[in-house]
């Protein structure tokens, strides 16, 4: 149970008032009943924490997906000066570039509904999900590496979709600075077989219908159509990307006690950004990040191959397109405006969604005027929203917004809860046809254990930090 | 005979929290590796026809077992082997050597359970009390 007295600002807005070491507030986004829960959880004193860190600018934030993290909260945004603020692997996570991409159909529902059992086995078997999951590709060391200097642009040139992919991904699906001599040959091995992989947890593939238009200008332009057919992917830079956090955590907590910072958590283990150590990282982080990319650009690729070989289409006939793809695990260096000033700041985003308004330079052309695409994708089996960035993220939480529901109930309590029901029935009762690689994930990822998506997304955009775009429901559902 | 597991989970909301015990602190870390293999996997299953030398430095307790606990998850992530059994047959504050023995993890014989994909500092604790040795740390699964 949290100690911490936290003051309501206005409608959406708590704040952490800032006392003994932190630098700043902290700033939660919530609504009454959502925060209800997380008061629950020690994740305010998590966001407190997060203020204490040296070179931490305007406010420790979290979005109302917020929820116990280790470290940082999850849901957590916090921005550090370039001169003298720090860089932390625990403020990016584990799964580096863990995101999502949403691909849009040609499909209407009532084409697919007939086959969706095959479509369903058809992906199981086409697209590697699961713990541990190994993909149909074996990368040598060098083609690996090569893949996290290029990152999605990898892909596209072995053939894995086209060029036009690229604009549609945040940094066209690249991030710069990515040196594989800074990532261990522990985190390559663990690499070189899972790009292209699922993985397990919360990771899922699903196929969704567009329910509902919020907005019709902003959803032509995105190319999403009420009543067709819809895929999302949210899967991660699997073993590569948490054995570089693993090893810079264990680098960064020696390093943190050269330096004599004294930190609440070693888990917040960091390093100042233009060090030698904090660049390193850095270096090693975009390589995960490039890996990511390429995984989900791979499983795209090879989930348009099992749409067409079940339901014997032409990849013509079934038009499958990227809408976008985010990353909401990570740390950027961007330009934002402080008390008028414009300053160069690394944004850590663990949890959390980059939401740039339009016009912002960072977006290529066709989303130049909608704002930038954001993906949120709901607890299992419900469905997912697409919104845009605004102006007001940019403002007041540095172009940044929820990502998910969050998890509202510990795994172990899940399984408890779901002791003597079929989750799968239940699901298939919703109207979701679900598969899994593992049983236990199923009861663990219910949707109970989940906060209700429409209420995170409708703090969000009533609080300004995006706009809703669209709805989406889930009808088939694969997990690791 | 009535096996007590040496350890139990506790509730985290998006991971999994560890409580481990043991009678001196060589068996706690030794209890430690072995929970997180019967999380993973079924060990009723898993044979011990190798040995694997585990080796690590640490900075402190806490420290220690972070350290030792990232090495041994590593026997699974890294190297697709599994634990059946480890000794340990030095330690103190500063380092700790043990002996791990089981096998090369085979999809035809071995279930995965769960996956557990990190092991995290957060509120990581050792201690000493009357009854023995306690342990409690967070995995990321």
């Amino acid at each position: 149970m949290s100690d911490f007295k936290l003051r309501r600002i206005d409608e959406y807005r708590w704040e952490v008032p800032r006392e003994g070491a932190m630098r700043v507030p902290g700033i939660i986004y919530s609504s009454g009943r959502l925060m209800k829960a997380m008061g629950q959880d020690e994740s305010p004193k998590q966001v407190a924490n997060v203020a204490q860190l040296p070179g931490i600018v305007k406010c420790s934030l979290a979005m109302p997906d917020m929820h116990w993290g280790y470290g940082f909260p999850i849901g957590g945004v916090a921005a550090f000066d370039m001169n003298g603020g720090i860089v932390s692997p625990g403020g990016v996570g584990y799964d580096i570039n863990c995101g999502c991409r949403l691909m849009m159909t040609n499909l209407g529902q009532e084409e697919i509904r007939p086959h969706l059992a095959k479509v369903v086995n058809t992906l199981f078997q086409h697209v590697p999900s699961g713990v541990g999951s190994k993909g149909a590709l074996k990368l040598p060391r060098n083609e690996e590496k090569r893949v996290l200097v290029e990152g999605a642009r990898w892909a596209v040139k072995n053939g894995y979709g086209s060029q036009g992919d690229l604009e549609s991904m945040e940094d066209g699906g690249c991030l710069p600075g990515a040196d594989p001599e800074a990532v261990s040959e522990r985190a390559l091995e663990r690499g070189k077989d899972q790009v292209g992989t699922l993985g397990s947890g919360n990771h899922f593939l699903e196929v969704e219908v567009v329910e509902k238009i919020f907005d019709r200008d902003v959803a032509a332009v995105l190319g999403i159509e009420e009543g067709q057919v819809a895929v999302m992917i949210h899967s991660g830079s699997r073993g590569l990307g948490h054995q570089v956090c693993d090893d810079y955590l264990a680098k960064l907590v020696k390093h943190v006690d050269k330096l004599g910072l004294n930190l609440p958590d070693r888990q917040l283990a960091c390093a100042y950004i233009q060090s030698p150590e904090g660049q390193q990282y850095l270096s090693a982080m975009a390589c995960a990040a490039n890996y990511a990319w390429t995984n989900r650009q791979m499983l795209m690729h090879w989930t348009g191959e099992a749409l067409e070989r079940a339901l014997g289409m032409s990849p013509r006939a079934l038009g499958m397109r990227l809408v976008y793809d985010v990353c909401h695990n990570i740390a950027k260096i961007e330009e934002h405006v402080v008390d008028g000033k414009k300053m160069l700041l690394c944004v850590h985003r663990k949890g959390a969604t980059r939401a740039f308004p339009p016009g912002h330079p960072a977006l290529p052309d066709k989303y130049r005027k909608t704002g930038q695409p954001v993906l949120i994708p709901g607890d299992m089996g419900t469905g997912s929203y697409v919104l845009v960035g605004t102006q007001k993220a940019m403002e007041e939480t540095f172009g940044s917004t929820c990502h998910g529901a969050g998890r509202v109930m510990s795994r172990a309590a899940a399984m408890k809860a779901s002791r003597g029901r079929s989750i799968s029935r239940e699901m298939e009762d919703r109207g979701v046809l679900v598969m899994a690689a593992a049983k236990g994930t199923l009861a663990e990822e219910m949707p109970e254990a989940y906060k209700d998506i429409d209420e995170v997304v409708n703090v969000v955009h009533g609080a300004g930090l995006s706009r809703k775009v669209a709805k989406l429901r889930a009808i088939a559902c694969i997990k690791g | 005979m009535i096996i007590v597991k040496p350890y139990h989970t506790f509730d985290h909301t998006a991971d999994l929290g560890l409580v481990i015990i043991g009678p001196s602190e060589a068996s706690l870390f030794a209890n430690a590796a072995l929970a997180v293999f019967d999380i993973i996997t079924d060990l009723a299953r898993v044979e011990t026809r190798e040995t694997r030398r585990v080796s690590v430095e640490g900075d402190g307790r806490e420290d220690l077992l972070v350290n030792f606990l990232r090495e041994v998850l590593y026997l699974y992530n890294g190297e697709r082997w599994l634990l059946k059994e480890l000794r340990v047959l030095r330690i103190s504050e500063k380092g700790l050597e043990a002996e791990a023995r089981g096998e090369p993890f085979d999809v035809q014989k071995h279930e995965i359970c769960k996956e557990i994909k990190a092991v995290t500092y957060h509120q990581a604790q050792v201690r000493q009390t009357p009854a023995g040795w306690t342990a409690r740390v967070i995995f990321d699964v």
